[in-house]
């Protein structure tokens, strides 16, 4: 293919053997020299896409996994991991059964993915702090109702 | 999602977040100064419990959190020293981790607004630098993203080079 020999002369002189491995990186390579931006924020500007690409930055993970906590079916997710791959942000690993996805750090727009992340956590950090404040309201109208009937 | 967590960047040293709670202010505030609570919600990624809160809540007192993961033990340290606390609306203080991930100390404000019983938080951490900043948003967090805006831009306008 054209683009890959353009590739392979002006940069790396990879082995007929090791461009077979490194092929799937690289046609990820021409997506992005030939509609970089574009392919980058596209997949960026969907949060299910940003949320998937923030659980990856912790470890890869199979399909199931990632389906796991949107509520979605594994169809919909994998259209997402379709246009992840297609703009060389995620890719498949080797094993036969399981085909986990990985971050390719790469392309990242580092301030988007972080913040996704640090978002999370604190979220998750919130969302007991609900449940807390919960309690302390029955807490309190407890000891307000004690306080009149005296 | 009408309690929905935004996080901000509109400085390059500070990262904002903002989020509303459905409870009169007083009580957050309680929930942010009161060790005992601390310890039910400020914890972090799964795993990790709060084994140390000391809030000492006066202008020039200084909190220590430590944070300890239930797998293997590991510890994770915090303080600093509060320089205003306006009760139930405001608290300023310093921020250091006791593993230096990054230089200085960053300042925490709080701010609390109530409106018919709710509550919404603007929370502010401002560190020294861009990046201490992105530095210490990343670390913490397992695996994480190893790569900037720079190299992005680097990679995109080297026409025809190959990156590794």
């Amino acid at each position: 293919m054209r683009g890959a020999q353009e590739l392979s002369r002006t940069g790396t002189r990879n082995s007929a053997a090791r461009l077979d491995n490194n092929t799937s990186r690289l046609y990820n390579h021409i997506v992005m020299f030939t509609d970089p931006l574009n392919a980058t924020f596209a997949a960026l500007a969907d949060p299910t896409r940003r949320a998937i690409l923030a659980r990856l930055a912790s470890g890869e993970a199979s399909v199931t996994e990632l389906a796991e906590p949107f509520d979605m079916s594994q169809p919909a997710i994998s259209k997402h991991l379709k246009v992840l791959e297609s703009a060389g942000l995620i890719s498949r690993g080797q094993e036969a059964q399981r085909r986990p996805r990985r971050l390719e750090p790469e392309p990242l727009a580092e301030a988007t993915l972080w913040l996704e992340q640090y978002r999370q956590l604190w979220e998750a950090n919130y969302q007991r702090l609900d449940a807390l404040l919960e309690e302390m309201k029955v807490a309190k109208k407890k000891k307000q109702r004690k306080g009149r009937s005296r | 999602m009408k309690n929905r967590l935004e996080v901000t960047t509109p400085t390059d040293r500070e990262i904002v977040m903002k989020r509303s709670f459905d409870a009169p202010r007083q009580l957050v505030f309680e929930a942010y100064t009161t060790p005992a609570l601390l310890q039910r919600w400020l914890l972090g990624p799964p795993g990790w419990s709060m084994v140390v809160c000391e809030v000492d809540l006066r202008v020039g007192g200084a909190y220590r959190y430590v944070w300890r993961h239930d797998s293997d033990g590991k510890q994770m340290g915090m303080g600093g020293v509060y320089s205003e606390i306006q009760a139930p609306e405001r608290i300023v203080s310093t921020e250091k981790f006791d593993d230096p991930w990054y230089r200085g100390e960053a300042v925490g404000t709080i701010v609390l607004t109530e409106e018919r019983g709710r509550t919404t938080l603007i929370q502010t951490v401002r560190y020294e630098s861009r990046e201490v900043r992105d530095g210490v948003a990343k670390s913490g967090m397992e695996g994480g993203v190893a790569t900037s805006y720079d190299r992005l831009e680097e990679m995109l306008s080297s026409k025809g080079a190959v990156t590794s």
